[in-house]
């Protein structure tokens, strides 16, 4: 029995269930963002698209409460910048960790481990005092600035470095008289690749999707992330399902591209991460 | 060696650079250069207001007021007296256990189905997967229409098959089960792919010596595959607890109209998250009250991931998986 065990019909009929019940509701949303708002009250609710897209979408830009433009260019601002500045600390800090010897290193990397286990909610409060001293309340870099580099990614690149990196290039590497800052550009970062396009890609899913602090801090309606516009719509417009879904339809669109595109990669470093966890 | 006939000059060897001062000074640096920011940005964005939470909790502090008198512990007490507190604490905990139980049983039948010769197998872990990475606010709204009162898809199934209308907003249990739902969704396809990568990771030998040994597959699975998944699954179990008793986005975006914050008109599905934020946020922006709900969260989180890890450390017969390989 050194094979895997068979599928049997039985298994691929289960998984049609499954993969059926994950897929079904982002698929209405795109139904629902096509129709017409008489699609709300169809019973049997319609599950094929129409063709009021454009209609919608113009609704949705006109909107001058969901600011969803803004919304938009701002998410779009925060999640690349926080992507690139996450990935460039990230591993330069799992280089040090792994392949560099200096006194503390240990006690400071159990620190970084601590730190992800910490709530987030818990320091929302002085967090918003701080902005506010900061004077970047209703701001981008207040949601920009604090995530600019993150334990997880600190700790991921750590990981992916104590093996993909060999000492020995890193020594050939000194030899011929490379600094250390050389040894990253030239040695590691071509090395660390595969995990760096992961973290990349978490990190901007992630920063993308953030609700609790950009909804404490932006308070301004007028400079909302895509989140906070999506707030705006559902509080303000639930007779307008069809403006509401297009909303939620085209904030959802450039995550999934990012997953169709690489899913395969990411899929590999969740489970990678696990057999090391 | 033979006598060198090449008439060219020797060639001046390379100028070695000697291991100078400036060499010695980047080895030295360079690590602690290179971790700063980190250590930079969480000291003054993580470590600091994680303390300072703590300072506030102690003190009578609004948006409005001037000064912000030291009131002890003030703060804690009348919070451990508040119905609404107890009201949104016994909430999380609710929609903690009806969603985490069903979603962790989910995952590991799911890793079951993917561990085995499947035709298109990373098409399967997207489909699974997808939920994911959608945007969350997004989807509690297609949720909240999904469980919609008169025209929600999932009363008229339910009407389909004879079963009356449920009041998914406004009753209580029922809107703890529907937000349930929504974090299962997101979630069960994630952790099916971490517990299919241990599974993998598990020896085929051990289920060949369970088959001679005369277990059919379901009591390999039991006893072979749950035990040895044991550390994944406490793994599982963890960030779960981390992720379920800070819920926020969720039931906030799966309300709408007045006064989302709360959960409902009688606080039917406010989470401890929501109250903290209504407490210091709008509409009452008291960063005290606010502050002494984030640390009694935190306290929460230590004590059910605590519970989590002695409970599932019972998990299963098998304690140590050599005592299963030696057999």
């Amino acid at each position: 029995m050194s094979r895997l065990w068979r599928a049997s019909p039985l298994t691929y009929l289960a998984l049609v269930v499954a993969a059926g019940l994950s897929v079904f509701p982002i698929w209405w949303m795109f139904v629902v963002a096509s129709r017409s708002n008489d699609a709300m009250g169809q019973l049997p609710p319609p599950v094929t698209p129409g063709g009021n897209l454009g209609a919608n979408i113009a609704r949705l830009f006109d909107n001058t409460d969901a600011y969803f433009l803004t919304g938009l260019i701002n998410s779009a601002v925060v999640a690349t910048t926080v992507t690139v500045s996450v990935v460039f600390f990230s591993s330069l800090a799992g280089f040090a960790f792994a392949k560099l010897r200096f006194r503390g290193r240990n006690a400071l990397l159990l620190v970084i481990i601590a730190t992800m286990m910490v709530p987030t909610q818990l320091g929302v409060i002085p967090l918003y005092l701080l902005m506010t001293k900061l004077h970047w309340n209703d701001r981008l870099p207040a949601v920009i600035v604090p995530v600019l580099v993150t334990g997880f990614g600190v700790f991921m690149m750590r990981q992916y470095a104590g093996q993909a990196v060999s000492d020995e290039l890193i020594e050939a590497a000194r030899m011929d008289g490379c600094g250390t800052a050389r040894i990253w550009w030239h040695v590691v970062l071509p090395a660390l690749r595969p995990a760096a396009a992961v973290l990349g890609l978490l990190t901007f899913m992630t920063t993308w999707n953030d609700f609790l602090w950009p909804y404490a801090v932006l308070n301004d309606p007028a400079n909302p992330t895509v989140q906070l516009s999506l707030r705006a719509l559902s509080d303000g417009y639930y007779q307008d399902m069809s403006q509401v879904f297009t909303g939620t339809a085209i904030a959802t669109l450039p995550l999934l591209l990012v997953f169709v595109l690489f899913g395969r990669q990411i899929i590999g470093g969740i489970m990678e991460g696990a057999v090391k966890a | 060696m033979t006598v060198q006939l090449d008439a060219r000059p020797p060639v001046a060897p390379a100028p070695q650079r000697s291991p100078g001062r400036l060499s010695r000074l980047d080895t030295r640096l360079s690590p602690y250069l290179y971790i700063a920011p980190f250590f930079l940005i969480f000291g003054i964005f993580g470590a600091y207001p994680l303390a300072y939470t703590f300072w506030v909790s102690l003190h009578d502090w609004d948006l409005l007021g001037a000064d912000h008198p030291f009131v002890g512990a003030e703060n804690y007490t009348r919070l451990l007296a508040d119905a609404d507190f107890w009201h949104a604490l016994v909430n999380t905990l609710g929609i903690f256990v009806i969603s985490t139980v069903p979603q962790l049983l989910a995952a590991l039948w799911l890793a079951n189905l993917l561990n085995r010769g499947l035709r298109a197998r990373t098409g399967w872990r997207m489909a699974i997967l997808v939920p994911n990475v959608t945007s969350t606010a997004a989807v509690a709204i297609v949720f909240g229409v999904l469980f919609g009162r008169e025209f929600g898809m999932i009363n008229w199934v339910l009407d389909l098959v004879g079963l009356d209308a449920i009041q998914w907003k406004s009753n209580r249990f029922a809107s703890w089960v529907a937000i349930s739902a929504m974090v299962d969704w997101r979630w069960t396809g994630y952790n099916a792919l971490i517990l299919l990568a241990a599974m993998q990771a598990i020896p085929r030998d051990l289920y060949e010596a369970a088959a001679i040994d005369g277990a059919n597959r379901a009591r390999q699975f039991w006893s072979v595959t749950v035990p040895l998944l044991k550390p994944t699954i406490i793994f599982c179990a963890i960030i779960a607890t981390i992720g379920g008793l800070q819920l926020f986005t969720e039931p906030r975006m799966f309300h709408s109209g007045t006064n989302p914050i709360r959960g409902g008109p009688l606080r039917e599905s406010q989470t401890l998250t929501m109250y903290m934020f209504e407490n210091a946020f709008a509409p009452h922006y008291n960063f005290g009250y606010g502050s002494a709900v984030a640390w009694l969260l935190f306290a929460l989180i230590a004590i059910v991931a605590a519970v989590n890890v002695l409970l599932l450390r019972r998990l299963g017969g098998v304690d140590r998986p050599q005592k299963g390989a030696a057999r």
